[in-house]
């Protein structure tokens, strides 16, 4: 009975998040948000058979009672979240909750097969931070003096970066967070926020010369600072983050170019100067050479993606604890090897599918403020993605960053959870533009008369 | 006049927000192509690679397979059971090796790391594809599900000629199918029992001096001898396609060049010969003088295209072979390399390849040991085919090396395989490997029946003699079992 249960729901997780997946992108044939309520509709259903089939695995598994107890909770935090964000927000985009509920559940079922331990706790803050991520896309909305805060997003954010560099705890040979009554930050992951705010607020009103070089400095003491702290990963985000603003901001193709020459130089001094970038990228090209050290957590990983095959392992049934640090920087593998490499490449599809959301809300906003924001975080959380599924699959040097929403890590999920609270206040202002310029134009088209009809 | 210069700037905030969308659209591409390309690869690198890091020794992930599924049997093409594991009244399992040491090395022992084919099959062996509902059925019972097993393309009647026939010698023996590339036997000895593989396994390595453990027949590198001449045959003959034939040489026992003085065996003088009789007849001096008048450069990428010093086209342990000749090669070197001496090493299995090139019309099949794995019903999982490698000869030039190998058993030295009811074909070697002169290496390699040959046998015999005495009747016994059957 047990086995029947955990071998043919394999067959089962895997079709639903298939399904899942297929409506995320289907989603993009209606272009206003009533008209996909069908498809959003079909996702919440195959996103409560997804988390249920993996819970009915882990307490068949386990035979724990607090499984249980847990996922009811879960449930509950869901689907208040599904259903208190559409009556508090009627207008926000509903793709981005659903998506940021699946890949929530994603990871608690990936946590609480990883550490029960971990995943209550990474549950509370969840918790919280959807709680207080709710009244973001009120603040963005309302708030808009956001616009003219220039210098202090960029002296809060380098303050709270060169805070860590001198107090900063060292883990694993990088200082990347510091603690404050019991609690552990990592502020590099809130500063991601502050430094796009800072970017869209730099650049959305003048662009010249002088602008991008002051934009430039800034920006590069960022990356210095978190290079100075070994936190590769991030200070790749940052620079990445940059380039693609500057270019979105200014149109000119010829930063985007010296952007990439510039990075592509200093990556090659990385290389000739730092031994721990040097040994990084030998663990990438060839790490059964070095299997013993530098090496041991990217082979790990691939073992791990090795065996699942398309339909993965079964919950508990791989052993994914022998990836170090799994449930942080290699939760994808994990997922690869006990839910499949199907349901793996689901995972990825979603985050494109927000990712595309992002891109899609960007390029319809009017106000350059917002637009660049909703663009700057959408590549924050693209480019993270990346690089951290990347690295655990030895498509590119591993950099040690999470997986956004599913990882286990206080700051990164908050993180990512405000990034897409904001992205839903953006999503509302254009929505509100939109009506705006509707009216406008009728007003114009009865003043003038206008006997042709105007697209918008 | 206000009016005109608002639509200009109009105008331009609308260019310039097509711009904007425009270039967050190519942003937009950009990355999703970057996520397609990854996906592309992740996947293609784990349904690839599975194999592969599911066998290395630090995935502690064979520990789930083996605690789940009771180890697969190993069967030779016959049916027989070459190892399987029995499980005694306790519960606890044994790895039971029904021929003990008549396969050790061919086979392989599964404890203090994997060897022979319980390593090349090892994925295979501790997986499962029992039906759920038989796996149900040993959760029930509390037992593990039975794994899949793996069966070879050994032979075991042949297997035991060659085994016998070797007797106490040290040495190796190699036996394929070279139209398909199938690995019929394959002893090497000394040998060892796997059945005792835990006990012996300290003392084996404590003696640094003991090679038991090693497959001479994949592994062990030896100078070619007299066999290499196949090579240097070809190569004259790829330099000189319409000539070869017109080639006469006169034989006073001994080749001289400077200081260097190349001796034929036991110093006969085989008086004039031409090609066909120089190979015949094996004759150094004439070789080396071949081989004086080879294109070195040419001859460096013969031997490349021939795989020395190159990864062989197998997926189980071997040894590469060892020789490299170019433009700058010595005198003194390449008429020591002509005739298979000097520095050259190579292994029974690449001599056995080069053989079934020659044999198979010139083209190379991939030697392989798996022929299926059946899950315990008998149900096929995997079935493995012959694979073609490459073409390695031309066929006029495999037709003309057969040609010359026959001649070698009909009035060569290799004439103890004359008058059977199959036409063999081959060449002798006997190689020295020291100074002394009479210490040599028995070598045969050949194939019968030489118009459509069936098998291809390569033999070793270290320290024996001649390999016309030594070698060539092991070869006869293979193939007079094969012909039999």
């Amino acid at each position: 009975m047990e086995l029947y249960i955990t071998e043919l729901s394999k067959y089962f997780i895997t079709l639903f998040i298939a399904l899942y997946t297929l409506e995320c992108f289907l989603v993009f044939r209606f272009s206003d948000e009533e008209r996909r309520s069908g498809c959003y509709m079909r996702q919440n259903l195959l996103m409560f058979l997804v988390h249920f089939s993996c819970f009915l695995v882990i307490c068949f598994e386990t035979g724990k009672v607090e499984y249980l107890l847990f996922y009811i909770l879960q449930q509950i935090l869901l689907f208040a979240t599904i259903v208190l964000f559409r009556m508090i927000y009627p207008k926000g985009n509903r793709l981005i909750i659903n998506n940021m509920c699946m890949l929530l559940s994603i990871g608690f079922v990936i946590l609480s097969r990883l550490s029960f331990e971990k995943a209550v706790k990474q549950f509370f803050i969840v918790t919280i931070s959807v709680i207080t991520g709710m009244i973001i896309p009120y603040f963005i909305h309302k708030l808009k003096f956001l616009k003219s805060l220039t210098w202090i997003y960029a002296a809060v954010g380098a303050a709270a970066l060169g805070i860590v560099l001198i107090l900063g705890s060292t883990t694993y040979g990088s200082k990347i967070s510091y603690s404050i009554a019991g609690v552990t930050f990592q502020p590099s992951e809130f500063v991601k926020i502050i430094f796009v705010f800072f970017l869209a607020s730099a650049l959305y009103e003048s662009h010249d010369f002088l602008r991008v070089v002051l934009t430039t400095i800034l920006a590069g003491i960022y990356v210095l600072i978190l290079v100075a702290s070994r936190d590769l990963g991030s200070a790749l985000i940052f620079f990445i983050v940059y380039v693609m603003m500057v270019f979105i901001a200014t149109g000119n193709w010829l930063y985007l170019l010296m952007g990439c020459a510039g990075g592509s130089g200093a990556a090659v001094l990385a290389y000739q100067f730092f031994t721990h970038v040097q040994i990084r990228v030998q663990a990438w090209r060839d790490p059964f050479s070095c299997i013993d050290d530098a090496g041991y957590q990217i082979t790990q990983s691939l073992f791990a993606i090795g065996s699942g095959g398309w339909f993965g392992l079964g919950l508990f049934r791989g052993t994914p604890d022998s990836i170090p640090f799994v449930e942080a920087d290699f939760v994808f593998s994990a997922v690869a090897e006990e839910l499949g490499i199907a349901f793996a490449m689901c995972v990825i599809l979603i985050c494109i599918s927000c990712f595309i959301m992002f891109m899609n809300i960007s390029i319809r906003l009017q106000d350059k403020f917002y637009q660049l924001i909703a663009f700057g975080l959408g590549v924050t959380y693209i480019f993270q993605v990346f690089l951290t599924i990347g690295g655990g699959t030895k498509f590119i040097p591993m950099t040690g960053v999470t997986l956004p929403l599913i990882s286990y890590g206080g700051s990164s999920v908050l993180t990512t959870l405000v990034m897409f609270f904001i992205i839903e206040g953006l999503y509302i202002i254009r929505q509100e533009e939109g009506a705006r310029r509707v009216k406008k134009k009728r007003r114009q088209r009865t003043e003038y008369e206008d006997p042709q009809p105007e697209e918008d | 006049m206000s009016k005109r210069n608002e639509d200009r700037e109009q105008n331009m905030k609308t260019r310039s927000r097509k711009r904007i969308k425009r270039n967050i659209l190519a942003v937009t591409y950009l990355f999703v192509a970057m996520f397609l390309g990854m996906m592309v690869y992740t996947c293609h690198y784990a349904m690839t690679h599975k194999q592969e890091l599911i066998n290395n020794s630090y995935n502690g992930r064979q520990e789930i397979f083996t605690a789940q599924n009771t180890r697969g049997s190993i069967y030779a093409s016959g049916g027989q059971v070459l190892a399987e594991t029995q499980i005694g009244e306790d519960g606890g399992e044994t790895r039971v090796y029904p021929y003990a040491n008549l396969f050790a090395h061919a086979v392989g022992y599964a404890s203090n790391g994997k060897y022979g084919i319980e390593a090349l099959g090892n994925y295979y062996l501790i997986n499962s594809n029992a039906k759920l509902s038989d796996k149900v059925a040993n959760d029930m019972a509390g037992e593990k599900y039975p794994g899949d097993n793996v069966f070879t393309t050994l032979d075991v009647d042949l297997q035991e000629v060659a085994y016998q026939s070797l007797g106490i010698y040290k040495g190796a023996v190699i036996v394929t199918e070279p139209s398909t590339g199938r690995i019929l036997a394959m002893v090497s000895k000394p040998d060892f029992d796997p059945n005792e593989i835990d006990a012996i396994w300290d003392d084996l390595l404590e003696d640094e001096e003991s090679t038991v453990l090693l497959n001479r027949a994949t592994q062990g590198l030896y100078p070619p001898g007299s066999t290499f001449k196949m090579v240097t045959a070809l190569e004259y003959i790829r330099e000189n396609p319409d000539s070869y034939s017109q080639y006469r040489y006169q034989c006073g026992g001994r080749f001289t060049l400077g200081e260097n003085t190349i001796n034929c065996y036991h110093g006969t003088a085989h008086g004039s010969v031409d090609f066909a009789r120089s190979f015949a007849k094996s004759c150094n001096s004439s070789f080396a003088n071949i081989g004086m008048k080879l294109d070195r450069a040419k001859f460096g990428e013969t031997l490349k295209s021939l795989l020395f010093n190159e990864k062989l086209p197998v997926d189980f342990a071997y040894s590469k072979s060892r020789l490299i000749i170019d433009a700058d090669t010595a005198d003194a070197d390449i008429i020591q390399a002509s005739i298979g001496q000097g520095t050259t090493q190579i292994t029974p299995l690449h001599l056995n390849m080069i053989t079934c090139a020659i044999a198979n019309n010139g083209v190379l099949m991939k030697p392989y040991l798996m022929d299926c794995v059946k899950n315990y019903e008998g149900s096929v999982i995997k079935q493995f085919s012959p694979d073609t490698y490459r073409k390695l000869m031309s066929e006029e030039e495999a037709a003309a090396l057969n040609g010359l190998m026959q001649e070698v058993v009909k009035s060569g030295t290799g004439t103890k395989l004359s008058g059977m009811p199959y036409t063999a074909a081959g060449k002798t070697g006997s190689a020295e490997y020291n100074n002394v002169k009479t210490d040599s290496h028995a070598w045969f390699t050949g194939f019968a029946p030489a118009e459509d040959p069936e098998i291809c046998v390569t033999i070793i015999i270290e320290g024996a003699g001649s390999g016309g005495d030594y070698a060539v009747p092991i070869a006869k016994r293979i193939f007079n079992e094969y012909f039999d059957q």
